[in-house]
């Protein structure tokens, strides 16, 4: 197990260097200059050149991609070129929002799919089940920022519950906080649940088909029953592989979402700083995200050598 | 007391909070976009000073909200009889936001910091003719020109002139400390910026006890917060389509005035067939302004003829030189020797008056023989490929600083307009600082543009703000970009 955990770890930092290269040389490749984007049409060329320097563009490139991984070693992750503050503060401002939210509609997706999930797999082919898979379908067809526009009509504009967007800070207290947060956590948890909820009812409907399964039936336990007492906790493998997915692709996807309801989250961050081609910001939140989901490959991995031992010789 | 009296005090008292509910001293104003740091005098960022000027930093002179220029800082000056020694008198009594005094020095240093030679000063060309900055006394300051200057009272009430100091210069793009009559109190990035009242201020107090800013950059999120009540003022309304819907609605005001942005279709003058005038004209004559104006803008704009703003008061309408006439287009490209027409591209940056306009534009382009292809480009790929690489035939794009006339006196800029007797005029203009000579000067500046068709002239951009019925005192013109607050209240 040690030696096998070894190599994953191996890998994972294999990845993350290839992973580093690629995104630095990518995003610099891209035409436009920082510079003489943030001082505009009437700045004068000494004056780009000023600036250039000041924010170290004057240097080669592998003199700055060297100095970026080495910083983000020691967790330095440079300073940002439009806003003048590190990047690893602003990025852990940013988690703040990004990630409370990530978690609150993961939360909110897990509480609709499961009920759902199970409700549909012990009705199979009869009317419940059908009506939970056609709203499930329509979860995962509708884009999310159709519904947060919906959101917003009805509950912001029409029956005041809530802002229309903005995130009142935690400093507020955290009713306050998960208050700004519920419309988008909603948006963003219902197509994530529509997944779930199928996902959910087939490794159900899978289990159901087991040998155990058919014993315990034997035994004289009905459908159901089986189903809650030997099929639930066999079934909850693929459906948390899946859920460990959906927190990544939650913290990353939230770009959309972040713009619709103007929260000062990663997402936004992201967007801002593709626009005014603050090169630092935009390739260190792509970074840390890659180390996320590299990180929660990394885990699962262990995860499942430690469950299955046939896993550990394999590779 | 009867229960009759009961309710009649029950239902005053409840009167009294709500007239003092009524009576606020905050407001919310919204934004498009977020400043990226804070410091006005390096970046050329419209935001920066949308957030700053007036409210938190001063120059020596200020802009007001039609845009003339009157007194800041200084409260009188003198000029010499050869136009280039100007003694400003400072204000008395005037503290920047840490206590610290203004004074002469304070001014010397704000303007050698943005004319020095490492300077990142954006419009570092405003003060170029400077030559010698001087402290006299404590309230007293003698800058000394190389040449005359007519505008320079006008380039010091720009948002880069503002007056900092040394003792708070370090930390100026997160904790900017400035002179005005309100102070920075908190930034959460991505979200607001917070202002306070400057209960110290030198001038007019603030009305005001606390602003703040909010940044709300995509136009459904703007329409939603403005809805539902979330913000106070959206300044700069993105969505030109629901500006209707705030004019029916007895909650909103809707606030139309005017900007310095002239939009225009700037042609590459040095490129086969644009270097034409014959060309330049025909492609001038196959524009119709208005269906621009209607189909881009929804109606908001207002035509022009050449590069200036209708509110100047030496503006002139030549839009006659350049009538919509499609068939006069057609004649003019047989006599360029182009009666079949030519191929070309236009660049498109991203706001809706570039790419919406510029679909009408490659349309009416396309009438007279005229193939246009579109390129949409980002603003960082525009910089490079259209304005510092000049590698285009036409692009769109809102020239938003004021009184920028003088850009046609630069060979080497990205329309690439080279005429020596132009070149003249401005200098002229520059040593001139009588207002009447002045006007006739910038008069006949617009007029020979306009009739050498450097560039296909568009519309004004309009700024378009909604408030809540109750805001009173937010400008509805924009003469820089600055959301001056200093002004505002509530309606009792």
């Amino acid at each position: 197990m040690i030696r096998y955990s070894l190599k994953r770890l191996l890998s994972l930092i294999l990845s993350l260097a290839v992973a580093s290269l690629v995104i630095f040389f990518v995003i610099e490749i891209a035409p436009g200059d920082p510079a003489s984007f943030m001082l505009g049409i009437n700045a004068q060329p000494d004056t780009v050149a000023a600036l250039r320097s000041e924010l170290g563009l004057d240097q080669s490139k592998f003199a700055r991609y060297a100095d970026w991984v080495g910083g983000m070693v020691q967790g330095d992750f440079g300073t940002s070129y439009t806003y003048r503050t590190p990047v690893a503060g602003m990025i852990s401002d940013r988690l703040w929002v990004s990630l409370p939210l990530a978690l609150y509609a993961l939360i909110l997706s897990t509480l609709i799919a499961f009920p759902a999930g199970i409700y549909a797999a012990a009705r199979r082919g009869k009317t419940g089940d059908m009506a939970v898979m056609g709203a499930t379908q329509l979860g995962v067809a509708v884009p999310n920022f159709w519904f947060a526009m919906m959101l917003v009509l009805i509950f912001a504009i029409n029956l005041r519950w809530f802002n229309a967007g903005g995130f009142a800070g935690w400093d507020n207290g955290l009713l306050a906080g998960l208050h700004s947060l519920t419309l988008p956590a909603i948006s963003l948890a219902l197509p994530q649940a529509a997944i779930l909820a199928r996902v959910m009812r087939s490794a159900l409907l899978d289990i159901l088909g087991e040998d155990f399964m058919r014993t315990a039936r034997a035994k004289g336990l009905s459908r159901r029953q089986a189903l809650w007492r030997h099929g639930l906790r066999n079934a909850l493998i693929p459906v948390l592989t899946i859920i460990g997915l959906q927190f990544s692709f939650l913290l990353a996807g939230a770009i959309i979402i972040e713009q619709v309801f103007y929260l000062p989250g990663l997402g936004r961050l992201v967007f801002q700083a593709i626009s005014a081609r603050d090169l630092i910001v935009v390739e260190s939140v792509v970074m840390l995200l890659v180390f996320a989901v590299i990180t929660v490959n990394f885990l699962v991995d262990l995860a499942y050598a430690a469950v299955d031992p046939r896993l550990r010789n394999r590779t | 007391m009867s229960i009759k009296s009961l309710i009649l005090a029950a239902s005053s008292a409840l009167a009294l909070t709500a007239g003092a509910a009524v009576a606020k001293d905050s407001i919310i104003v919204a934004m498009q976009l977020e400043p990226p740091h804070l410091d006005p005098t390096s970046a050329a960022a419209g935001a920066i000073d949308s957030v700053l000027y007036s409210n938190v930093f001063e120059g020596l002179t200020r802009f007001m909200g039609d845009g003339s220029v009157v007194p800041g800082l200084a409260a009188s000056w003198d000029i010499s009889g050869d136009g280039l020694t100007y003694t400003f008198n400072l204000q008395a009594g005037v503290t920047f936001h840490d206590g610290t005094t203004l004074d002469a020095g304070d001014v010397k240093f704000s303007l050698d910091r943005a004319r020095a030679e490492d300077s990142t000063n954006a419009q570092k060309a405003l003060f170029a003719d400077i030559a010698d900055v001087t402290v006299v006394d404590a309230q007293t300051v003698k800058v000394t020109l190389a040449e005359p200057n007519g505008s320079f009272l006008f380039n010091l009430a720009w948002g880069d002139a503002v007056i900092v100091a040394p003792e708070s210069i370090d930390n100026i793009k997160t904790n900017p400390i400035g002179t005005g009559a309100f102070k920075f109190a908190n930034w959460m990035q991505g979200d607001r910026i917070d202002l306070q009242k400057n209960a110290d201020y030198w001038g007019t107090p603030a009305v005001l006890n606390s602003v703040t800013f909010k940044f709300i950059s995509d136009p459904t999120a703007a329409f939603s917060s403005v809805m539902a009540e979330d913000v106070d003022a959206f300044i700069g309304f993105p969505a030109p389509e629901n500006i209707p819907q705030f004019e029916a609605d007895p909650r909103f005001q809707v606030l139309v005035g005017s900007t310095e942005g002239e939009t225009i279709l700037s042609t590459n003058n040095k490129q086969a067939p644009f270097d034409n005038v014959l060309v330049r004209q025909a492609v001038a004559h196959a524009i119709d302004r208005q269906s621009i104006i209607d189909g881009a803008m929804f109606g908001y704009g207002t035509p022009i003829g050449s590069h200036f703003a209708p509110h100047n008061p030496a503006y002139v309408d030549l839009t006659g030189n350049s009538a919509y006439d499609p068939e006069k287009a057609k004649a003019l490209l047989a006599e360029a020797g182009l009666a079949d027409g030519f191929a070309t591209t236009l660049h498109l940056p991203p706001p809706s008056y570039a790419r919406r306009g510029g679909e009408i534009v490659a349309a009416q382009l396309a009438q007279v023989g005229i193939k246009a292809e579109i390129i949409n480009v980002e603003w960082a790929q525009w910089l490079e490929t259209v304005f510092r690489g000049k590698t285009f035939g036409l692009t769109i794009i809102s020239h938003t600083e004021p009184m920028d006339i003088g850009i046609y006196a630069r060979p080497e800029y990205y329309f690439q307009y080279d005429n020596k007797g132009f070149q003249e005029l401005m200098s002229d203009l520059n040593a001139t600082t009588d207002p009447d000579k002045r006007i006739a000067l910038m008069q006949q500046a617009q007029t020979i543009i306009s009739e050498d068709y450097v560039n296909g002239y568009l519309f004004q951009l309009a700024q378009l703000s909604v408030a809540k019925a109750g805001v009173q005192g937010l400008w509805s013109n924009a003469p820089t970009q600055a959301t001056d607050l200093t002004a505002v209240s509530w309606a009792d």
